[in-house]
């Protein structure tokens, strides 16, 4: 009898572990769709592991040639990452929020960004979904994906990354 | 005018017109060629200091009580205020200036003068503050600290800290708690050869009060203007080479 129980007991055990074992699955982010493709047999610029490892070097050092150089192509350009992978739905999750598209990984990662202290943290788009590019100035949803498009001959960025300081 | 003012200053030009001497040598032929590349200049290549961006204003064709200009750098630039007048931001603000015997008074903008030889990247202790190759002084406002250094070295009150939290930025025109911030040239808009939102904003309302361009391009309208009109630097005797000139002051 004692044996029976004991049985019982360990069968018990293996299905809280099983489980405990689904329930881990659902604590890794869930990572919020993109809105618009890089191209149709690419996602995103580079490969996705290269950019979940990655993008925070590509972005350092665009950031520089930005700031310092001038340099507004979209290639790794942190506006054109949040044109593409953020919706400007008003009802779209904002920075601080878990379903945000960067802090989606960065909560799971534990890792705290100041980025959109500065930064709009969301697309911004005129009543016809078109991107406002300055004041009055407006550019249609494709002409931007075009544009990052023809960045790909653009491999300064990454010839020189290891330039970048760190 | 006198050199007195100090060697660095004498040693600067001296060492500037040598350079630019030589550089003139250098290009005599390609000069329309040079000219070319600094107007068009393709979206991956940097600024170069063969550009350096100015500005004219008229304080003549200024109106006393428009504000045109102001209302369009904070609707392009996003920056508002609190109703707390000492310490909200302000890139660009509208000053009057009278004289004290006649009572003549006159009005301009005022701004970031975009120095040529800037006293807040002089005194900058991070680097932040800093002046790109085509002359437009700006704040890397990922390394600015927020002592506010710059904001008292210069003479032009043309700088401000941002005291309070911000939301809903331009996504082209990035600003945030804790650090300092001026005027930019809307340098967003002079990268795709455009021109600051002010300057448009002026012309548009047919004011014609503002001008921007190249000045080291002697084809440009303020080139032109430049030459053919009489016009001053303010605070000139500082001799940090603005790169905003007022006529009629």
């Amino acid at each position: 009898m004692p044996r029976k129980l004991l049985s019982f007991l360990l069968m018990i055990c293996a299905a809280g572990l099983a489980l405990q074992a689904r329930a881990g699955d659902s604590i890794l982010p869930y990572i919020p769709e993109a809105q618009a493709r890089f191209s149709a047999t690419q996602g995103c610029m580079r490969p996705t592991e290269d950019m979940r490892k990655n993008h925070m070097k590509y972005l350092l050092h665009k950031r520089d040639l930005t700031m310092h150089e001038g340099i507004r192509t979209t290639l790794f350009s942190l506006k054109q990452c949040i044109d593409c992978h953020v919706s400007s739905a008003p009802d779209a999750p904002r920075f601080p929020s878990e379903k945000h598209f960067c802090n989606s990984c960065h909560t799971y990662a534990a890792v705290d960004i100041d980025c959109f202290e500065c930064h709009a943290d969301r697309p911004l788009k005129d009543a016809q979904g078109n991107f406002v590019i300055s004041g009055n100035e407006t550019q249609p949803a494709t002409a931007a994906a075009n544009a990052a498009r023809e960045d790909t001959g653009d491999m300064r960025a990454l010839a020189t990354e290891d330039d970048a300081h760190e | 005018m006198s050199e007195d003012t100090g060697i660095d200053v004498y040693r600067r030009r001296f060492l500037g017109n040598t350079a630019k001497a030589a550089a003139g040598l250098a290009v005599v032929t390609p000069a329309v060629f040079l000219h070319e590349v600094g107007q068009a200049r393709p979206a991956d290549q940097p600024v170069t200091s063969q550009v350096r961006w100015g500005m004219l204003i008229d304080s003549g064709k200024c109106a006393d009580g428009c504000d045109d200009c102001v209302t369009a750098c904070k609707t392009e630039n996003g920056w508002t205020g609190h109703n707390r007048p000492l310490s909200d931001p302000q890139w660009i603000r509208k000053v009057k200036l009278r004289d004290k015997e006649t009572g003549y008074t006159q009005t301009l903008p005022m701004l970031c003068q975009h120095c040529e030889y800037p006293p807040c990247v002089d005194v900058c202790p991070t680097g932040a503050s800093f002046k790109r190759a085509d002359g437009i002084v700006l704040v890397d406002k990922h390394i600015c600290i927020g002592c506010r250094y710059c904001m008292m070295a210069c003479p032009y009150k043309a700088r401000s800290f941002v005291h309070e939290d911000i939301h809903d930025q331009k996504p082209y025109a990035p600003r945030g708690k804790g650090t300092v911030e001026s005027c930019t040239f809307c340098v967003q808009r002079v990268d795709s050869n455009r021109t600051p939102a002010c300057v448009e904003a002026c012309t548009a309302h047919n004011h014609g009060a503002m001008v921007f361009g190249d000045m080291n391009d002697p084809d440009s309208e303020i080139s032109r203007q430049l030459e053919q009109y009489s016009s001053r630097q303010i605070r000139g005797d500082l001799q940090l080479n603005t790169g905003v000139r007022y006529r009629g002051i």
